[in-house]
C-alpha cells in the first residue's frame, strides 16, 4: 500500500487550513486593503486544490469531504472603512498574519512536491496532471505573502511605524 | 468649413477628411474672448493643454497682461491646429476671483492668511522635527498629473535623495499608472510604443475602455477626419456606454463591468484558434507564447459570453475585424484601466497586438494613454512610483547610476521596497506611520475612492496636511498648510503627452497675488531645508525651469526617454517633439519597438516583473530564465470574479467616469463659464428598461447607494448597458455650502459610493467595477437632468431634454491653414 493517501489528505487538510487562514486574514486585516481583497482571491485557489483532491482522493479510497458551497466571497459591505480607522492591530500582528500564511503554503507546496514525485514513480499521469495544475498556484501564494511582507516590513517594523498609535 | 461654430454644441467642430497614408489637413481653431480682436492681442505666447493627455499645441492670446483668448498651432504634430472644447474655455479660470493668493495656515482650528516665511517655517519645522524622530518614513508626497516635468524631476530629487522617503506619487496613479505597468510588463520597459500618426495609417482600430471622444476630443477629431475620407477604418469599441466610438463602430461589445480579462481572452482565442496570427513575429520578438496559448485555449466566445453578457457572435465578428485588420492600432484607457484586473486586461491588448504582429510600423501599434496631461512626465521624473529614468529599483546598478547622476551615496537613495503607490501612502497615513503629506495640484477629498474614508484620514490629528493648489480646493480645507500655487501659463516648463511628445509651455502673464510656481516652492524648500549632495554642495543645483530641464537631460541620458538632444531653444522654434530625442535622432522618435523591443533585457529592464493575479514581484533570477534575450514578454492571465458581486440589496453594477466638458475635480473647468453650463451638475444614468424596472424616469432625482455612501443626482436615461448605473465623478462640494463634503442634500461626488480597492498589479484604484441600489427621491416635475445630450450621456428619447448648446458665447472660429505639423 503506497502512502499516497496518507500525502492526499495531508495536502488536502493543509489546502482547507490555507483557505481558511486566507480568509480569516481577509477578515482580520480588512482595514489593510491590498491584502484583504488578494487574500480573498488566493483563498479561492485553495478551495478548488482541496476539491480536486478530494476527488483524486476517491480512487484510493479515501473519503474527503467536497465543500457543497462555493467558497466564501468576503463580508465587506462597508464597514471596512469605519474599522480602518479605529484599527488597533499592530503592524506586526500584520506582518505575523502574512508570515503564517506564508509558512502554510510552503508546507503545502512541499507535500505538492511528494505528492508530483509519487506520481511519477507510479506513471499515474492524472495525479501528476493534479500537481502540474496546482502547485505553480501554492508558489504563487508563497510568492505573493513573501512580496507584502518585504514590501511593508520597513514601514510598519521601522521607527516610522513604531509608536503609529500614539499619534 | 464653417468660419464660426458652437463647440460645446458641436464638440468636435467640422470634419476635414483625408484618406490613408496622407497627411492630416490644418483646420487651426481660435476663441477670443468678446470685445477682443487679434488687432488686440499684444502677444501669442506658445503652450500645450493641460486639461487632458493630448497635448493640443496652442497659443495663449495676451492682451494688457491678461489672457484673452487661445489660438490651435497650426505646425504642431499633436493637432494641426485645432482645440477641444476645454482648450477653448478652459483658461477661463485663471483668473477665477477665487485664485488663492497668499499663503494659509490653521491657527486655532482656522486657516488664516499668512506670509511665505511664516507658512514655509512651519512645514521646515515639521518636516525637521518628524524626522528626527520618526525618519524619513514618516513623510509622503502626493503631487498631481498637471504640473511640468521640471516641478515633478525637483520634487524626486528633494523626496528620495532630500528626505530620503520612498513615499512620492502623483493622482497619475489613479488615471495612467496601468498603462505604464502594462507596457513594463509586456516591454520590460514604460515608454509608449505608438504615436498618433498611426491614426493616419490604420485599418482597424480598436479602442478598449477609452471615450477618445471625451478624453481626447482632438485625436477623435482626427478619427472622424479618416472615417469621412477614403478607405476609412473600421472601429471596434469594448464600453458599456454609447460613446460617439461605439455610434461609429464595426463592432460594439458592451461587457459587463469587472470581465475585461474574460473578453480579451476570448478574442485571443479566436485570433489563435483561426490562426490569424504572425507566427514569424511571435517568434522573433517574444516569449511566452505557448502559455498564452494554453491559457485561452477554454476561452472560447460562448464561455466569455456567458461571463461578459455579450453576444458570442459578436465577439466572433470583433475577433474577426481584429485578425483581419492588415494595420491594427489599439488604444486603452479608463474603462480598462480603473476597472478589477486593470494590468491583466491591459496587457491582453498589447498581447493581442504581438500575436497579430502589429507594432512599429505605421499605423500598427498600441496607445496604453493617459488621462492627464503630464502622466507622462510624472512616470519618467521618478514623481510616482518609479525610479527618474525608468531605472529598476530592484537593479543596484540601476540605482548606483541615479546615485552618480545626483552625486550621493547610492543607500541615500530609498530602493530596499518598491516606491510607495498612492493608495498605500494614504493608507500609511490612515494607520499612523505617515505624519506629514503634502499634497500639490490634486484634490483626494473628491478624486479617490470612498470619500468618507479619505476625509477621515485627512481629519487625522496626527496627520500634518501641506496643500499646494490654485483655490481652496476640498481637499486645501483640511490642511494645515495652504500654499498659492501659479498655474499653466504662469510659469514656464514642459510636460510630455500620451504620445510622448514634449511641449514647451511658456508664462504669458503674472501669477496672482503672491502665488508662486510650484517649482520655486519646492527649490525654497530645498534651500532652506539644506539638502546637499556627497561633497557638501546643494543636491538641488538649478534655480529656475530652463536649468532644472538641463538636470533632468542628464538624468534623463542614455535612458529609453532621452531628452538630451532637446532645449528650450528648439521647443520654441519646433513644436511639439517625440522622446527619444538624441544626437543620433535629432527628429525625435515617432515609433519604438521598430526593430525589435529595445529595453526587456535583464539588464536594461524597469521591472522584472509581477504575477499579474497576486502582485507578487518576479525576482531577477526568474526574469534572466524566462527572457535572457529581452524579448516582449507574453503574459498571460485568468479571469477572476470581481470583488463586489451584485446582491439583492446593491442590484446594479456600478461605474463612473468622464464627461468631455469636465477635467478631474471640476476645480478648473467648474470655473470656465461655457464648460460648466454645460454640463452643471452631477446626473445618474441607467438604461431605458432599468429605469422600466425602477419605475423611474428622466429628469426624476434619484439617489445610488453603495455599502459606502450615496450621492444624489437627477436621471439620465441612455443607451447604456442595462444593469449598469454611471455617475460623472468630477462633482464635489466647494461650489455647495457644505465646502468639503455632502450637505442636507446628499452626496454629490461618486466617489461616496466608490470601494476601496486596487489592482494589486499596477496599484491603481477600481472605480468602476462595485455594486449599488437605485432609490427615487422624488419626481422631475419638470425638473430636466443636467447630462449633456452631445456625448455618451445623449437621452435614448432625443426630445427627453433640451439639446446641449452654448449660444454665443460658445462660438469658435475654424480656419484652414497652410499645411504644417507633418512631423
Amino acid at each position: 500500500m503506497s502512502a499516497v493517501p496518507a500525502v492526499l489528505r495531508a495536502l488536502y487538510e493543509g489546502e482547507r487550513a490555507m483557505e481558511r487562514k486566507l480568509l480569516e486574514t481577509a477578515a482580520r486585516d480588512a482595514a489593510e486593503h491590498e491584502v484583504h481583497h488578494v487574500a480573498v482571491d488566493l483563498a479561492r485557489w485553495s478551495h478548488e486544490h482541496a476539491e480536486r483532491l478530494a476527488e483524486a482522493a476517491e480512487p484510493y479510497g479515501l473519503r474527503l469531504s467536497r465543500s457543497a458551497e462555493e467558497p466564501p466571497g468576503p463580508e465587506d459591505r462597508g464597514e471596512r472603512a469605519a474599522r480602518a480607522l479605529a484599527d488597533t492591530r499592530s503592524g506586526l500582528d500584520l506582518l505575523n498574519d502574512l508570515r503564517e500564511l506564508h509558512l502554510a503554503a510552503t508546507g503545502n507546496s512541499l507535500d505538492w512536491e511528494m505528492l508530483a514525485q509519487a506520481a511519477q514513480a507510479d506513471k499515474d499521469s492524472s495525479l501528476l496532471d493534479l500537481a502540474t495544475a496546482c502547485h505553480p498556484q501554492t508558489l504563487r501564494q508563497m510568492r505573493w505573502t513573501n512580496t507584502m511582507i518585504k514590501t511593508l516590513s520597513p514601514q510598519l517594523l521601522s521607527k516610522a511605524g513604531a509608536a503609529s498609535r500614539e499619534a | 468649413m464653417r468660419a464660426e461654430v458652437d463647440r460645446i454644441a458641436e464638440p468636435w467642430g467640422d470634419r476635414t477628411p483625408y484618406g490613408p497614408g496622407t497627411p492630416w489637413p490644418v483646420r487651426v481653431d481660435s476663441y477670443l474672448e468678446p470685445g477682443v480682436t487679434a488687432a488686440d492681442v499684444d502677444a501669442w505666447v506658445p503652450t500645450a493643454s493641460v486639461l487632458h493627455s493630448n497635448g493640443d499645441a496652442l497659443d495663449v492670446a495676451v492682451a494688457d497682461g491678461r489672457i484673452v483668448g487661445v489660438r490651435g498651432s497650426a505646425r504642431d504634430r499633436v493637432n494641426h491646429g485645432r482645440l477641444g472644447p476645454k482648450d477653448l474655455f478652459g483658461w477661463q479660470a485663471n483668473r477665477s476671483e477665487d485664485r488663492l493668493t497668499t499663503p494659509l495656515v490653521r491657527r486655532d482650528g482656522r486657516l488664516v492668511p499668512c506670509d511665505w516665511d511664516t507658512a514655509l517655517a512651519r512645514i521646515v519645522d515639521r518636516s525637521k522635527a518628524l524626522l528626527e524622530t520618526y525618519g524619513p518614513g514618516s513623510i509622503g508626497f502626493y503631487t498631481s498629473g498637471q504640473l511640468f516635468l521640471e516641478e515633478y524631476y525637483t520634487l524626486a530629487v528633494i523626496a528620495r535623495a532630500g528626505i530620503g522617503t520612498n513615499h512620492v506619487d502623483g493622482n497619475t496613479r489613479l488615471c495612467t499608472a496601468t498603462a505604464a505597468e502594462a507596457l513594463k510588463e509586456t516591454f520590460g520597459c514604460d515608454g509608449q510604443p505608438a504615436s498618433y500618426t498611426d491614426v493616419d495609417h490604420a485599418d482597424v482600430l480598436a479602442l478598449f475602455g477609452h471615450n477618445m471622444a471625451e478624453t481626447q476630443p482632438v485625436l477623435w477629431m482626427r478619427v472622424l477626419d479618416r472615417l469621412a475620407g477614403g478607405d476609412p477604418p473600421r472601429l471596434v469599441c469594448v464600453d458599456p456606454r454609447p460613446t460617439q466610438a461605439a455610434r461609429h463602430a464595426t463592432v460594439h461589445l458592451a461587457p459587463r463591468a469587472g470581465t475585461n480579462v474574460a473578453l480579451l481572452n476570448a478574442l485571443l482565442h479566436e485570433i489563435i484558434r483561426t490562426d490569424r496570427i504572425d507566427r514569424a513575429f511571435i517568434d522573433a520578438h517574444t516569449v511566452g507564447f505557448d502559455e498564452l496559448s494554453e491559457r485561452v485555449a477554454g476561452c472560447t466566445p460562448r464561455w466569455a459570453a456567458g461571463i461578459c453578457d455579450v453576444p458570442a457572435a459578436a465577439v466572433t465578428e470583433a475577433a474577426e475585424v481584429l485578425g483581419d485588420a492588415r494595420r491594427l492600432l489599439s488604444t486603452v484607457l479608463q474603462g480598462v484601466y480603473q476597472s478589477h484586473q486593470a494590468t491583466a486586461a491591459a496587457v491582453q491588448v498589447n498581447n493581442l497586438q504581438l500575436i497579430r504582429g502589429m507594432l512599429g510600423r505605421p499605423g500598427c501599434g498600441v496607445l496604453q494613454m493617459n488621462g492627464q496631461p503630464s502622466a507622462q512626465n510624472t512616470r519618467e521624473c521618478g514623481a510616482d512610483g518609479d525610479l527618474p529614468g525608468f531605472r529598476n529599483w530592484e537593479n543596484d546598478a540601476h540605482v548606483a547610476d541615479l546615485a552618480r547622476v545626483w552625486n550621493v551615496e547610492p543607500s541615500r537613495i530609498p530602493s530596499h521596497t518598491p516606491p510607495t503607490p498612492a493608495m498605500q501612502i494614504f493608507r500609511y497615513a490612515e494607520q499612523g506611520s505617515i505624519r506629514m503629506l503634502w499634497i500639490s495640484g490634486t484634490n483626494p477629498a473628491v478624486s479617490l475612492p470612498e470619500l468618507e474614508r479619505v476625509r477621515g484620514i485627512l481629519r487625522r490629528d496626527g496627520l500634518f496636511t501641506v496643500v499646494q493648489d490654485l483655490y481652496l480646493t476640498e481637499t486645501a480645507r483640511f490642511a494645515d498648510v495652504v500654499l498659492p500655487a501659479a498655474t499653466w501659463a504662469e510659469k514656464t516648463g514642459t510636460l510630455t503627452n500620451a504620445d510622448r511628445t514634449v511641449h514647451l509651455c511658456e508664462r504669458a502673464v503674472e501669477p496672482p497675488g503672491d502665488a508662486r510656481s510650484d517649482l520655486d516652492i519646492w527649490l525654497e524648500y530645498a534651500s532652506w531645508m539644506d539638502f546637499r549632495d556627497q561633497d557638501g554642495r546643494p543636491l538641488v543645483g538649478w534655480h529656475d525651469p530652463e536649468s532644472a530641464f538641463e538636470a533632468w537631460k542628464e538624468c534623463s541620458r542614455g535612458r529609453p526617454c532621452d531628452y538630451t538632444g532637446l532645449t528650450y531653444e528648439r521647443l520654441r522654434t519646433t513644436g511639439g517633439i517625440q522622446w527619444p530625442c538624441t544626437d543620433e535622432a535629432p527628429e525625435g522618435t515617432e515609433r519604438l519597438h521598430t526593430d525589435g523591443v529595445g529595453w526587456a533585457a535583464p539588464d536594461d529592464c524597469e521591472t522584472y516583473g509581477r504575477d499579474l493575479v497576486t502582485g507578487a514581484s518576479v525576482s531577477e533570477t526568474e526574469y534572466r530564465a524566462l527572457n535572457p534575450h529581452g524579448k516582449a514578454v507574453l503574459k498571460a492571465a485568468e479571469h477572476l470574479p470581481p470583488h463586489e458581486p451584485t446582491n439583492d440589496e446593491y442590484p446594479l453594477q456600478l461605474t463612473t467616469g468622464r464627461t468631455l466638458y469636465h477635467f478631474h475635480t471640476r476645480t478648473k473647468t467648474g470655473r470656465s463659464p461655457q464648460l460648466q453650463a454645460a454640463a452643471p451638475e452631477v446626473w445618474v444614468e441607467i438604461s431605458a428598461a432599468g429605469a422600466r424596472r425602477h419605475q423611474v424616469a428622466e429628469g426624476d432625482l434619484v439617489e445610488v447607494t453603495s455599502p459606502r455612501g450615496s450621492v444624489r443626482g437627477r436621471l439620465r436615461v441612455t443607451a447604456i448597458r442595462d444593469g449598469l448605473v454611471f455617475l460623472p465623478f468630477h462633482y464635489g462640494y466647494w461650489d455647495t455650502p457644505g465646502g468639503d463634503g455632502p450637505g442636507e442634500d446628499g452626496g454629490r461626488a461618486a466617489n461616496e459610493t466608490t470601494v476601496t480597492d486596487w489592482d494589486p498589479v499596477s496599484k491603481q484604484p477600481l472605480f468602476k467595477t462595485a455594486a449599488a441600489r437605485l432609490t427615487l427621491v422624488e419626481r422631475a416635475h419638470g425638473a430636466v437632468s443636467p447630462a449633456p445630450t452631445t456625448t455618451a450621456s445623449a437621452p435614448v428619447d432625443p426630445g427627453a431634454a433640451p439639446p446641449t448648446t452654448g449660444g454665443p458665447a460658445a462660438m469658435a472660429r475654424h480656419s484652414a491653414g497652410a499645411r504644417g505639423g507633418e512631423r
